[in-house]
């Protein structure tokens, strides 16, 4: 439905990058989004259905179907990120190396497939944990080629209604998991199997129209004699790029003065009052207002400049704390809080998560897009991380309001610095005639 | 590989999944039929009255039966001495429960809706409802204090989506007599090694409650570490008493803890051995049962205490010396969460 969604805009006067010249679209129009792009969506909204119906049903599985005490089995959280980061990495840099971002991404994604089964054989925490791990793994090694795929797909002036398509379709996979895995429980009390099964035939399926429908032959240039190869420490040099290094900067002290989601939802709830049984459903509220928003704001981003939304969804973020601030201050709950909030949280991620990739796509040469991308997205995640521990600290140390007042003077201040250093116009991609329009 | 040939393989790779898949959730659903049919050799349970009140009906147990056939998941009755006979079953279905002094505490999943969801009910001696509480996760642990006045209970929440393996407990007390409810104990100031402690990391579970019907314990987990903590309902306090225990329950003449510790050097998927704690002397000794216990434990009399292992039909139930002495004895197969009552 999105295909030909792009009237009223001028056919630009640029010459797509040749990845994007798919069979059966001529170069240079912007009427379609690559096929590309739209498989690889397919893809993900697959593979998200299958693991979002585990994650469901996991607690439930654990507790109710094997009768174990789940209790701190979010302790290895920081051991797993360590490990995906630098599987991240490694996906990234493999996929510019052997120029096979799609071999890179299905092995990502085939391993994840794989997991799915291997729950049915796993009874024990260490041995469902081990399984958890792998899937993680998997996850790690795709995310960067498959964004490198996506990049090399989409015309450089359409790529954030790319990403924003293609983030939509993940997360409306993430929304249908649950409910097909609670659909399965309610049709077969205690068919966690019948759940685990159905989940590996999701995934399967998902890795069939990987390799069936998204092009796989060499994504980047072929190599000429003269041309400097895809070395490690070229993927490194990439830092040395002013752009590249500008937007890895600003993710990165952005991050770090992220909240993360579990933090939020506590908060919010802190904030309103909501009932326990409704806590579950918040974090379904952020990723029903992300699915919606992912596409315009993806577009936006294309018109205004991705830099601009980027900065704009940290702002969404910095209302999104103002509010649970000043809703917490206890004098006249608003019933519109809960909503207002997970919109903003929801539109934070819309104008983050793709549009960041659509910008740093432009930052970095084609060869070097898998590490380029994995970089950018490493730095982020760990940045992440790290503010989740920070968070935690300050929680206990000041207590959640004040630690949450920091949190939102940190990242107001990392917005003006970000605003300051931005990356020069070249990142935008946009068309000239667009620009001076 | 022509587009027509792709579709075609596509078309078939997804009708040969949805078979399998169809055929996953067809057998399941069969299987979940099954458990519905009496099993030969199960205990005989037949529908009657029973009933929590103090006297009635002489000593007993009642528990959460898990044979197979239409009463499963029911509670049910059988009197203390006859625990291997035949069974009276309530039509109250509850995932935990326990019971003391005329006074019930019922944690049962709620059909409708696309999830389950779950509720706590107070339940007075004939099994009626007092009142409901929603629950925020799955139910892990129930306890009645002994007076029959405070109700105290445990479910696990898994906190959201994104954050996919993190798991955290809530654990809510209800005082009877006022009608005050705290939903969650991690409001209660918490004073660790004498001084005030505060964290987000905080996550209590496994209450059990004293005779003055005001203190009670409960595991405190925090930093990786696992506490015990004596609670006060009147001050809302908790203090750290001592490090890696879980799920004390307090015997009934309030000298001794039998609790879960985890033993160091133990299988990762096996950690837990019994052990007794005497609140006097602060010492602590290993109970005899060999096998790893992830259960709060319940005092028949003040010598013995019942707890469960996994089993064929979910859980069966044994008994053990509570001084370290003698081995574990099976009480009643298919049987989860008892309480001794009489």
């Amino acid at each position: 439905m999105y295909v030909a969604d792009s009237r009223g805009t001028p056919a630009p006067a640029v010459t797509p990058e040749p990845q994007a010249a798919v069979p059966g679209i001529s170069p240079g129009r912007r009427a379609a989004l690559a096929p590309t792009v739209l498989a690889l969506g397919t893809v993900s909204l697959i593979t998200d259905v299958s693991s979002e119906m585990v994650t469901a049903v996991l607690p439930l599985y654990l507790v109710a179907g094997l009768g174990l005490s789940p209790l701190g089995f979010g302790l290895l959280d920081g051991i797993y990120n360590g490990i995906s980061a630098l599987v991240r990495l490694t996906g990234g840099h493999l996929g510019d190396r052997l120029g096979r971002h799609k071999a890179l991404a299905g092995l990502g994604y085939g391993l994840s497939a794989l997991c799915k089964p291997l729950l049915l054989l796993a009874h024990t925490l260490p041995a469902i944990g081990a399984v958890l791990a792998l899937d993680r793994t998997g996850k790690g090694l795709r995310t960067a080629p498959r964004d490198a795929l996506i990049s090399l797909a989409a015309a450089p002036e359409d790529r954030g209604r790319a990403f924003g398509v293609h983030r939509a379709m993940d997360t409306a996979g993430a929304l249908i998991g649950p409910i097909l895995a609670f659909l399965i429980l309610r049709g077969a009390a205690d068919g966690y199997d019948a759940v685990f099964t159905v989940s590996a035939c999701v995934a399967a399926l998902g890795v069939l129209v990987l390799v069936l429908f998204v092009p796989g032959r060499r994504t980047g240039p072929a190599p000429s004699p003269a041309a400097e190869p895809v070395s490690l420490r070229a993927a490194f040099g990439l830092l040395g790029r002013r752009d590249l290094r500008r937007i890895a900067l600003c993710a990165l002290l952005l991050g770090l003065c992220t909240v993360s989601d579990a933090f939020v939802f506590l908060l919010l709830q802190r904030a309103t009052g909501i009932a326990d049984r409704w806590f579950a459903l918040l974090p379904l509220g952020t990723a029903a207002a992300f699915f919606l928003l992912a596409l315009p704001l993806g577009r936006l981003a294309d018109r205004m400049g991705r830099w601009r939304v980027f900065l704009g969804g940290h702002l969404a973020l910095l209302l999104a704390y103002g509010l649970l601030l000043a809703g917490g201050a206890g004098h006249g709950r608003s019933a519109a809080l809960p909503y207002a909030v997970l919109l903003l949280h929801g539109g934070f991620y819309a104008a983050t998560d793709g549009v960041l990739m659509a910008a740093a796509a432009g930052a970095v040469p084609e060869e070097h897009r898998g590490g380029g991308l994995a970089l950018v997205q490493t730095g982020q995640a760990l940045a992440r991380f790290a503010a989740s521990l920070g968070f935690g600290a300050a929680w206990t140390v000041w207590g959640p309001r004040p630690a949450l007042a920091v949190a939102a003077v940190l990242l107001a201040a990392a917005a003006a610095a970000c605003a300051l250093l931005r990356p020069s116009d070249a990142m935008d991609d946009r068309p000239a005639a667009a620009r001076a329009g | 590989m022509t587009l027509q040939r792709r579709i075609l393989i596509l078309v078939s790779a997804v009708l040969l999944l949805a078979a399998v898949g169809v055929l996953a959730v067809v057998r399941a659903s069969s299987r979940a039929d099954e458990k519905n049919r009496s099993q030969a050799g199960g205990p005989q349970i037949t529908r009657g009255e029973v009933t929590l009140a103090p006297g009635g009906d002489g000593r007993r147990i009642v528990f959460r039966n898990m044979a197979w056939g239409p009463h499963r998941d029911e509670l049910a009755t059988v009197p203390a001495d006859a625990p291997q006979g035949p069974r009276t079953a309530s039509g109250v279905s509850c995932l935990r429960f326990h019971a003391a002094a005329g006074t019930g505490i019922c944690l049962q999943a709620e059909k409708g809706g696309v999830q389950e969801s779950y509720r706590a009910v107070v339940l007075d001696a004939r099994l009626k409802e007092v009142s409901a509480h929603p629950l925020a996760g799955i139910p892990t642990r129930a306890r009645v204090s002994p007076g029959g006045h405070l109700v105290a209970w445990t479910v696990f929440v898994g906190g959201d989506s994104y954050a996919g393996t993190n798991f955290s407990t809530r654990t809510s007390l209800l005082d009877l007599r006022t009608g005050r409810f705290d939903a969650s104990l991690e409001d209660f100031a918490i004073r660790k090694d004498g001084k005030a402690y505060r964290n987000a990391d905080v996550n209590f579970w496994g209450v059990t409650f004293a005779a003055d019907e005001r203190t009670f314990y409960a595991t405190l987990a925090t930093g990786g570490q696992t506490y015990l903590v004596r609670g006060d309902l009147g001050e809302r306090t908790v203090t750290t008493l001592r490090e890696n225990l879980e799920c004390p329950s307090l015997s009934p003449d309030g000298t001794r803890l039998v609790f879960k510790k985890r033993v160091p050097g133990l299988s990762p998927d096996a950690p837990w051995r019994l052990y007794v704690l005497d609140l006097a002397s602060m010492r602590e000794m290993p109970l005899a049962e060999e096998r790893s216990v992830d259960d709060q434990v319940v005092w028949r009399d003040d010598r013995t205490v019942v707890y469960s292992l996994p089993g064929d039909f979910g859980a069966d139930l044994y008994a053990l010396p509570a001084d370290g002495s003698g081995a574990p004895a099976p009480l009643m197969a298919s049987a989860l969460a008892p309480a001794f009552l009489g």
